[in-house]
């Protein structure tokens, strides 16, 4: 290419050459350059100074972040206390980090059972075919290698129709957790309404001054028994009510009058897993955390999620081969269903999947930084970066 | 702020049409038709009597907060935007996000053929309900713009509408030159390229996105130049980071979506796209990369993205995420019931099973999806006003009185010689109660309806 092609090539695709600097080039050129060139020329002129109006106009338009103020807040409970390192869940004065960044990262607790559970899917299985005769050496595999912030220890096998074990048998089992990690720990029963209270208490007798959170309380059993056990060995309680949130109120009203405070209680508003109702649990959700933020004191305790539900989706376990392998699936789904609940504003997780429990942290991580204090790389080229 | 019934009745004429046996609104009263529009359940153009004054403030008025814009033509068109709220229990989230699959210009011709028909047939049937994609994203990979312009001809013919992603306003006019008359959406103007690609948009009447990453000072300023250029249809894109800046690209999604719907910023109210595809840059990991970029994808759904375009096309990486959609879509004003009665499977007769489960239109759409073409049977299906297998026994509505009253009220009994019922496994802890307040022998069925077919096979080999 000749100069002057190279010249005219330079202007047809440039806006934004810098003609003052090169005026002396320009003039020396003017007189050689042909009528089109300089036609173009005289174009970029025009067309520099209506780009620098519009720069001007624009730089006069000034952005202000859409920042609200709340009334109300979410109070902070305490997990763990004694012999555990505590977490801290809620606190939160504002819906979102651009407001203010949460005080506490979202937890994530992992499920530990007390007998074997050849029921869990494959996926989870294979983590923990070698630890699932000692709920110990469960917990600590959780916590050590998987990162868990907490242990979940569900104690199905009290349950009247699994190995019926007596109180006496779960306080060994919370003992035996107890003594393998120093996380603190959510104490589930087996769901057996008339059983529950009673093992709930022993477990929370044998974990005295721990801090643990007792899973759970609702309108279908003796929460009287719960609560007070809350309150004499020093435990917080997981208010459950089933995607209600006046049923919530109700609870949280009744635990507070057998002596619970805000800082004592965690609610679960129900997770309805991805594709089974998931859509109903993000209603309430958020219902719930606005009600806290606006100033209902009734509400205005952190909140919890069964995320582990979402691995009763037949998306989640059922070989298909045209979805793909489970391997996949049952992960994705367990994230996603966490991590819905999470952006709608819940605190603590209880989760099945090492890989969910990564990636729902990662994400988790990010709310207590503030707005644009991380380091994101320059993806103004991407449409051609990608491969 | 949503507008409300009683904002728009003042504008409406108010004369009830009382000379008219028939109004052309189709409502009894002008109250009626206002509460109809606030719902966005009628159209502002059947009445008849509206001046064009108060035609015009009412449009300005029922304008959504997000504006809705078109991508492609025809039956190869998406809409985008119109939302009214932050939340959906408010009211109800419009138009599902768009989930879009980028191609590169410089794939070789079978593998180009490949993608195109791996877009445009991946299907998933979920609850009565076939789930797609929507869109293609051709990216100017090449950089080169003869190429992008001949790559987007070959797209002429795909069944889908396209976005055409350059920052090169050359390759972006010569591919408009193909198929401009198809209304791409044109992806992206930025502060460098704005004029050129606003003069596009606006001689080729498509829609056009800002991409502003991170900056939302300058989306304003890009917002307002466009729209003071005349350019209406805009798309907003803030960048979207994976990784740890996903928080930062949070911020951006909710903070568009809060100035548009709560301060009616006009420079904000329009549609937001993101791009979990730009999770690939660094995972090179298939199984890593698929599992992060749905759960990207997740995240900006849940706050507000209108398009997504992604880049991994394996169906386990794009169930979950068409299945958020679908949740999140659905209208929580409208009860997610079907009508309780009984239904039938197959050739019936006298002997056929009874089942019966709940009329939650998510349960029954899933029992029906397992159970027809696989077996014959009767489904007694029960009104528990549209809860869940457990949920209903928990709250009540599944209890043994209903389902004896379910038996009479379908005249199953004069269908079939046999008395055995088949509930869900859910519901085991009421079946001696059934039984007893029924007079039928109770079997309970599969936790699973996936469980049934097999369930009855067994049955008749006992029997």
């Amino acid at each position: 290419m000749d100069k002057m092609s190279q010249l005219l090539k330079l202007l047809e695709k440039t806006d934004y050459i810098e003609i003052n600097e090169f005026r002396m080039d320009f003039e020396e050129l003017e007189l050689q350059l042909m009528p089109a060139v300089q036609k173009v020329v005289q174009q970029a002129v025009t067309k520099q100074a209506a780009v620098q109006e519009t720069m001007k106009k624009m730089e006069a338009i000034e952005f202000t972040p859409p920042i609200k103020d709340y009334p109300g807040e979410v109070a902070q409970v305490q997990l763990g206390a004694g012999s555990r390192k505590p977490v801290y869940l809620g606190g939160q004065q504002a819906l979102y980090r651009f407001e203010e960044p949460q005080p506490n990262p979202p937890v994530v607790t992992f499920d530990v059972f007390d007998i074997p559970m050849p029921g869990l899917p494959r996926p989870i299985r294979e983590h923990f075919a070698d630890v699932m005769e000692h709920p110990g050496d469960w917990a600590k595999k959780a916590v050590k290698d998987f990162g868990a912030n907490m242990v979940t220890i569900h104690l199905i096998g009290t349950g009247p129709k699994v190995m019926d074990k007596t109180p006496r048998q779960a306080a060994e089992d919370i003992e035996e957790v107890l003594q393998a990690v120093d996380v603190p720990l959510v104490v589930g029963g087996s769901g057996d309404p008339k059983k529950d209270p009673i093992i709930l208490e022993a477990a929370a007798a044998a974990a005295e001054d721990e801090r643990c959170l007792l899973a759970s309380a609702n309108l279908d059993l003796d929460y009287k028994k719960v609560a007070k056990a809350a309150v004499d060995y020093n435990h917080a309680v997981l208010s459950w009510a089933i995607t209600d949130i006046n049923m919530q109120k109700t609870l949280n009203k009744y635990l507070m009058k057998e002596g619970l405070t805000q800082k004592d209680i965690v609610m679960d508003p129900t997770t309805c897993a991805l594709g089974y109702g998931i859509e109903f649990s993000i209603d309430v959700i958020t219902r719930t955390r606005l009600a806290a933020l606006k100033g209902d004191k009734d509400l205005q305790m952190p909140m919890s999620s069964g995320t582990t539900n979402a691995w009763g989706s037949r998306e989640a376990w059922m070989k298909n081969d045209a979805w793909g392998p489970t391997d996949y699936r049952g992960p994705i789904w367990e994230i996603i269903t966490g991590l819905t609940m999470m952006l709608c504003g819940v605190d603590i997780f209880m989760m099945l999947h090492p890989l969910s429990v990564q990636l729902l942290s990662e994400i988790g991580s990010t709310f207590t930084k503030e707005y644009l204090t991380t380091d994101s790389p320059d993806i103004s080229n991407w449409i051609t970066e990608l491969e | 702020m949503q507008v409300t019934a009683m904002d728009i009745y003042r504008l409406l004429p108010q004369t009830n049409c009382e000379d008219c046996d028939a109004p052309a609104c189709g409502e009894a009263s002008c109250m009626a038709f206002a509460t109809k529009l606030s719902e966005k359940e009628s159209q502002l153009g059947l009445c008849t009597e509206l001046s064009e004054e108060s035609f015009t403030k009412l449009e300005a008025l029922l304008a959504p907060a997000v504006r809705e814009i078109t991508i492609g033509t025809d039956d190869k068109a998406i809409t985008i935007g119109g939302d009214e709220v932050l939340y959906r229990y408010e009211l109800t989230y419009y138009n599902p996000t768009a989930l879009v699959i980028d191609i590169a210009d410089n794939l070789d011709d079978a593998e180009f053929a490949e993608r195109v028909k791996n877009i445009e047939e991946t299907e998933f049937e979920r609850i009565g309900e076939m789930l797609t994609l929507d869109a293609i994203a051709l990216r100017n990979a090449s950089g080169d713009a003869v190429k992008f312009a001949e790559t987007a001809s070959k797209l002429k013919n795909a069944k889908l509408p396209l976005i055409l992603c350059s920052f090169d306003p050359v390759a972006m006019k010569a591919a408009l030159e193909k198929v401009g008359n198809e209304r791409p959406l044109i992806y992206a103007v930025n502060e460098a390229n704005m004029d050129e690609m606003a003069a596009l948009a606006l001689e080729y009447d498509c829609p056009i996105s800002i991409f502003s990453p991170n900056d939302l000072e300058k989306m304003k300023q890009i917002s307002r130049t466009l729209r003071e250029k005349g350019v209406q249809d805009i798309v907003l894109d803030p960048g979207t980071f994976v990784g740890e800046g996903i928080g930062d690209s949070l911020d951006d999604f909710v903070m568009i979506r809060r100035l548009a719907v709560e301060e009616r910023d006009d420079d904000f109210r329009f549609p937001i796209l993101g791009i979990p595809a730009l999770t690939w840059i660094h995972e090179k990991d298939e199984v890593q990369g698929g599992i992060k970029e749905a759960t990207i994808a997740a995240t900006l759904m849940n706050k507000y993205a209108d398009v997504l375009i992604l880049h991994g096309t394996n169906i386990w990486e794009l169930i979950p995420v068409l299945t958020l959609r679908q949740g999140i879509y659905t209208d929580p004003r409208k009860p997610q019931a079907v009508d309780p009665g009984v239904y039938e499977f197959g050739e019936v007769g006298k002997d056929s099973p009874v089942l019966m489960t709940t009329n939650f239109a998510l349960t029954f759409y899933t029992v029906e999806g397992d159970i027809k073409g696989k077996t014959t049977a009767y489904l007694l299906v029960l009104d528990t006003e549209g809860r869940a297998v457990d949920v209903s026994l928990a709250g009540g509505q599944l209890n043994a009185e209903a389902v004896a009253d379910l038996i009479k009220e379908t005249g199953i009994e004069d269908k079939v010689d046999t008395r055995t019922l088949i509930i869900p496994g859910l519901s085991a802890p009421a079946s001696g109660e059934i039984e007893d307040e029924s007079g039928w022998e109770v079997l309970v069925g599969p936790r699973d309806s996936s469980g049934v077919p097999g369930f009855l096979e067994d049955l008749k080999g006992k029997s």
